[in-house]
């Protein structure tokens, strides 16, 4: 067995943590392929012969070498808008995710941990984002801003952090009662340090599992402001309105319709399988993938 | 090597300690309704080296007073002086320097070690807090892990992948790591098999040599006090009811309490185990949220049952017993009447013959 060296060389936590990962072969593919759409998504977008607004004189042609994933009615070369459009859901739902993500978690463990009145106060505000309606504040951003795909995911963000405090703050309620919290105040650690090295990563589960979810409703979010033309706008383009754009045309230009909905599909899959193996790895206890 | 208690200045002194917790009502308004008792005027000094066993039954506030005197819950009155130090009064920030020199071993090693962390990061932890996990951090963990008995290899693995009495060491040596002067030890090898807690115990018995370290030893299971204590301090619901060297406790224990706890230890020879008389304490331990009048420990008290007087009895229900030294300090009204042979001949009588007698098992181990 290659693996097994007598003397066990001292490791960090995070090498521990990427071993593990490594062994995940779901994650380990799942991070390959999503890399390779990402680098198509940008060097592809930059080296290929025509861009998202070029129109050909090829009017809905079906797939070709020309045409790899064929043009719509007026021309342009769905391959391009893909990839374009690949880059801009990406973006936004990585961002908008990652941002949610990481605010709601510090939000709520902040919360949780604390208790009382801080935990009160923060929850309240964190409800009252909860109510607002989405789509009319992207609406008014959108429009008096401009759709840059980076407001499109501070939008995301902004909304959706107050879910994952949510979630981050019910788990770091039951784990601030274990004993292992106390242990650590025994040996002098400061709140910090609890928060963030003990109450956060045994809360990591839930929290990952809710990030690869804010992904995909990122994906669909952006879908739901470009359709209604609040988001990324045309000749720009992303894979929400690529979609929404060729509903019409599903029977007669499949293709149209078929290409960006695989990426979309492919981009949440693989950063769902990237989610469950982080949260193997992270977790000691999962033994399935050990050896 | 029992120190003298009086010859030495104690590390550790505990005055008049008292933690009430609020009991509050459900609902909107939250009233307080009442509180609950769990420590209630606690005083006894730990000396350098020595080990202080902290006895009683589950409840009666060992936990508790354990928890208070390292400021992991604020006390509700009372003093606790470390080294010329009042703990209590200490703000968050001054206590977390003093906490390199107090420790605690937890009872759960299943709950006392954070499941995500390897082995080397949980001992490691204390180290990088207080700024000491320097250069030579790497091996001063590995030094640690031999230090409790386990092997420098299990350093990558994670908690769950122990056993309940390697865990509990893991836990030591986290408590060992700032190198403290006083370690509580929180009923340390209850949650461990009978036949893992004589390791256990002997590594603590071996630290405390080697180490200088003072104990506190809280405990529900005497025979284990027994073994590793030199002095034993008896809690009856918030209360101490008496402290006395281990073997004078076990010989002469003078407080009706401690007579009955002591002839409920089992005896390992059955023939001795069936011709002995128990003291069978009768009802349950009352509420803690509202205990006794006078002598808390009246409602079950045998003497107070059968052998009292109503004048008598009239100052048990009235008075608080002080802790007052007759032949060592006991919180009886009725000491002399106590420890009268007839009443108490039979833990005098069994005392050689309880598991655990300390003398014998440590001549057997580092004899």
């Amino acid at each position: 067995m290659p693996d097994q060296d007598l003397r066990v060389a001292q490791r960090s936590q995070t090498q521990l943590v990427a071993r593990r990962f490594r062994r995940h072969r779901l994650a380990m593919i799942s991070l390959v392929v999503l890399l390779a759409l990402v680098l198509l998504a940008f060097v592809g977008g930059w080296l290929w012969k025509y861009s998202v607004a070029d129109l050909t004189p090829d009017e809905s042609v079906p797939p070709s070498w020309d045409h790899p994933f064929g043009t719509d009615a007026a021309g342009h070369d769905t391959f391009a808008q893909v990839l374009r459009g690949t880059q801009i859901s990406i973006g936004i739902a990585v961002l908008g995710a990652l941002v949610a993500t990481v605010v709601g978690t510090v939000w709520g463990a902040t919360a949780g941990y604390y208790g009382g009145r801080l935990d009160t106060a923060m929850m309240r505000i964190a409800d009252l984002v909860l109510t607002l309606p989405f789509l009319a504040v992207a609406a008014v951003l959108g429009h008096n801003l401009g759709g840059s795909w980076w407001l499109i995911a501070a939008v995301i963000a902004g909304l959706y952090w107050a879910y994952v405090a949510r979630v981050a703050r019910g788990v770091v309620l039951s784990l601030r009662e274990k004993e292992f919290v106390e242990a650590a105040k025994a040996i002098g650690a400061g709140d910090a340090r609890i928060i963030f090295r003990h109450l956060v990563p045994n809360a990591l589960g839930s929290i990952i599992v809710n990030a690869t979810v804010l992904v995909a409703i990122a994906i669909l979010l952006e879908t739901a402001l470009s359709y209604l033309g609040f988001g990324v706008r045309p000749p720009d383009t992303s894979l929400g309105l690529l979609v929404s754009d060729a509903q019409t045309a599903v029977d007669t230009r499949p293709w149209l319709f078929f290409f960006p909905g695989v990426f979309i599909i492919v981009i949440a899959l693989t950063i769902n399988f990237i989610g469950d193996g982080l949260r193997d790895a992270l977790d000691p206890q999962q033994t399935r993938m050990r050896r | 090597m029992i120190p003298q208690p009086g010859t030495k200045q104690p590390v550790l002194e505990v005055r008049n300690l008292v933690k009430h917790f609020p009991v509050r009502g459900r609902g909107l308004v939250r009233r307080r309704g009442g509180e609950v008792h769990a420590v209630c005027d606690v005083s006894f000094d730990l000396y350098p080296q020595e080990t202080l066993g902290l006895v009683g039954e589950s409840g009666c506030g060992k936990t508790t007073t354990a928890r208070v005197l390292l400021n992991l819950q604020p006390a509700t009155a009372g003093h606790v002086h470390y080294q010329g130090t009042e703990l209590t009064q200490l703000s968050s920030k001054a206590m977390r320097r003093l906490r390199r020199e107090l420790q605690i071993v937890f009872q759960d090693p299943y709950a006392a070690l954070d499941p995500r962390l390897p082995v080397n990061e949980i001992i490691a932890e204390p180290l990088r807090i207080h700024g000491l996990y320097g250069p030579s951090g790497r091996e001063d963990v590995r030094e640690l892990l031999r230090l409790v008995g386990l092997t420098p290899e299990h350093g990558n693995r994670f908690p769950h992948e122990f056993s309940g009495g390697q865990r509990q060491r893991i836990g030591i040596a986290r408590a060992l790591a700032l190198r403290p002067k006083v370690l509580v030890l929180d009923e340390p090898v209850s949650a461990l098999d009978v036949s893992i807690q004589a390791g256990a115990l002997n590594l603590l018995a071996d630290l405390q040599a080697r180490l200088g370290l003072s104990y506190l030893f809280v405990s529900h299971d005497l025979s284990v006090v027994r073994h590793i204590a030199d002095r034993v301090a008896v809690m009856y619901l918030g209360r101490i009811v008496e402290v006395a060297t281990a073997d004078e406790l076990f010989s002469a224990p003078a407080h009706p309490y401690t007579q009955a706890l002591i002839s409920a230890i089992p005896l390992p020879d059955p023939r001795k185990e069936r011709a002995r008389e128990r003291i069978i304490l009768t009802g349950d331990v009352p509420n803690p949220a509202n205990p006794p009048s006078g002598c808390r420990f009246r409602t079950r008290c045998p003497l107070f049952a059968a052998h009292l007087t109503d004048a008598q009895r009239h100052r048990c229900t009235e008075d608080v017993p002080p802790l007052i030294t007759h032949h060592h300090p006991t919180a009886c009204h009725y000491t002399e009447l106590s420890t009268l042979p007839a009443l108490s001949g039979l833990s005098v009588a069994i005392g050689d013959d309880l598991p655990g007698s300390a003398r014998a098992m440590r001549g057997r181990e580092w004899g």
